[in-house]
């Protein structure tokens, strides 16, 4: 069996009974096992994972299986799974059982998909690099003493090493593109309100929204195509319909259809030292399959990641005051009154850049700030996407970095939050706008992974993954993976 | 940058951090405060504030019930509970 072998690839053996889902399902649970030093993992549920794959087994004898059963997947542990634990890599949440199903887990079950683990990533997807991890970091498969990125860092380094075709992630400033990039392989974060949020543990309402990390554009496409569209359980999740993405199943992504305008933007590139050239190749290539590309301005970039910074902090603020200690969760010992109750079971339970976090927005919402700093970011946020609502009047698809550098070492940026916060310059302003966007691998710089970042208009995921498989189809760096297989 | 008052805001957020975990986290704040500040510059007059990237009415659903609460099973996360009730230090003397 391939570790690395696509989605697609494991439905045809799958289904030509080459092997079954039992014996692949086993196969990756081991692979998980062997490598626990990555720490990709928060729980891996054997027995959980091979009932799910006796059942895909049934399913695929009986004829009625889908292009996800029997699939071996992991979900990042902010997605509720009935059953398991769900910690969100948080002491608050060590002990959590969820009730119910997410909707993004709830439909992927459906499919026939098997659940193997739970992802590690940083407490409450506050995080550029998977340190902030009640369970400890999780380590890039490309070089065990740097970051995999985050908040999904565990989703990425599972893929990257082979111990799952596909992950869940969300993304809220960038986490699933980000550690995409640094770990080599290729993620989505759609539209804002594509994916029900209904059962992902809440950060901040307007930007958080669920996607995947794969191989491949083409299997990033299968695993949305199950999971998208309308829910009645998240008002914010768009009754927006799309035939291609209904048809992706059955007919693929499909072509490229005729030439795509591309911007680039000159904020992005005008101070990027590290992987220019891979960029430049990227573009040169959607110019050689008819492409054209035009340098588009995106001139209030540099206010995104401040406006985010508010803008996210309030809305953490309000979000994790559900963290009382007493209907769920951590709750301290011998709390003498209920504000001591309140205050120590939060002070106890959440990890310092969740204070961070929540105390940014405490300030921002507080009295006499208020106007000066959330309204104001929510101005500049307006700006923002306008910015890129007038660069789609001219162009199809923006093509950016995806990050600053490459995964950078552990421990180097942990005592500088300011500093880890520039991590998300390119992916934050997507995020503000509500924007699909999508990284994908691009080349190596000194052994690392890069990663090119397609952003387009709300709703073209279609554009991002059929120029994302276009790509995929003509170069392989989607297919290289680390040494230590 | 106006002044944090950093006892103020844990009690606003009931954190309670020691006197060593309040200078802490007022120097972090500080320094991402002065990061943020940097925004005010930027000239925002009669833009209005966008609080969600897809502005839409929100949706109403018919007034059916569509959703039953088994508490029992809700209430197996709760640190404390009897009788359906959750637990918690006495309130009232």
């Amino acid at each position: 069996m391939d570790p690395f072998a696509s989605i697609g690839q494991h439905a045809a053996r799958l289904r030509d009974g080459s092997y079954s889902s039992v014996e692949l399902t086993r196969f990756f649970v081991d692979r998980a096992r062997e490598h626990a030093d990555l720490n990709a993992f928060i729980c891996v549920d054997e027995e959980g994972a091979l009932a799910a794959a006796e059942a895909a087994d049934a399913r695929l004898r009986a004829g009625t299986a889908t292009a996800l059963t029997g699939i071996p997947l992991a979900h990042k542990d902010i997605f509720c799974t009935r059953g398991t634990i769900t910690s969100c890599a948080s002491k608050m949440l060590e002990n959590f059982v969820a009730p119910y199903d997410a909707t993004v887990v709830e439909r992927l079950n459906a499919a026939g998909a098997v659940t193997v683990g739970k992802a590690n990533m940083d407490e409450f997807a506050m995080g550029s690099s998977n340190e902030n991890s009640r369970f400890g970091p999780v380590r890039n498969p490309w070089d065990p003493g740097r970051v995999p990125g985050g908040s999904s860092g565990g989703s990425a380094a599972a893929v990257a090493a082979g111990l799952v075709p596909v992950a869940s992630g969300t993304d809220t400033g960038g986490s699933i593109r980000q550690p995409s990039a640094f770990c080599g392989v290729s993620g989505i974060k759609p539209t804002y309100g594509r994916v029900s949020r209904y059962g992902m543990v809440a950060f901040a309402s307007s930007l958080d929204q669920g996607g995947f990390l794969g191989r491949s554009a083409e299997d990033l496409a299968l695993s949305l195509a199950f999971c998208a569209g309308a829910d009645p359980r998240d008002s914010t999740c768009s009754e927006h319909v799309d035939e291609w993405l209904d048809g992706v199943a059955e007919n693929g992504v499909g072509n490229l259809e005729g030439g795509l305008r591309i911007g680039l933007p000159r904020e992005y590139f005008a101070d990027l030292s590290t992987g220019s050239e891979l960029l430049d190749a990227v573009a040169g290539f959607f110019e050689s399959i008819g492409c054209s590309l035009e340098e588009v301005s995106l001139p209030h970039t540099s206010a995104a990641i401040p406006a985010y910074y508010i803008i996210a902090g309030a809305e953490a603020s309000t979000n994790l005051s559900r963290y009382d200690g007493v209907r769920f969760g951590y709750r301290c010992e011998n709390p003498g009154s209920l504000e001591d109750l309140y205050r120590r079971s939060r002070s106890e339970g959440f990890g310092a850049e969740v204070k961070r976090r929540i105390l940014t927005g405490t300030y921002a919402l507080s009295v006499g700030y208020y106007d000066a700093y959330y309204v104001k970011a929510q101005r500049l946020r307006r700006l923002i996407q306008r910015d890129f609502l007038e660069a789609f009047e001219t162009v199809d698809m923006i093509l950016a970095p995806t990050a600053p550098g490459v995964a950078f070492p552990l421990g180097e940026l942990t005592h500088d939050p300011v500093a880890m916060y520039q991590q998300d310059i390119f992916t934050i302003p997507a995020s503000l706008a509500g924007l699909p966007a999508m990284s994908l691998p691009c080349g190596f710089h000194q052994g690392l992974p890069i990663g090119v970042q397609l952003i387009g208009p709300h709703f073209a995921e279609k554009t991002l993954l059929q120029a994302g498989a276009a790509y995929q189809r003509e170069t392989d760096w989607h297919t290289r993976h680390p040494e230590a297989g | 940058m106006a002044s944090i008052e950093i006892a103020h805001l844990c009690r606003l957020a009931q954190l309670a951090l020691t006197e060593s975990e309040q200078a802490a986290a007022l120097a972090d704040l500080q320094r991402i405060i002065a990061m943020i500040d940097e925004m005010q510059a930027m000239d925002t007059d009669g833009v209005e504030p966008l609080a969600h990237p897809i502005e839409s009415d929100q949706r109403l659903r018919p007034d059916t019930v569509s959703e039953t609460v088994d508490r029992d099973h809700y209430q197996r996360g709760a640190p404390a509970t009897r009788d359906g009730l959750y637990l918690v230090p006495r309130v009232v003397e």
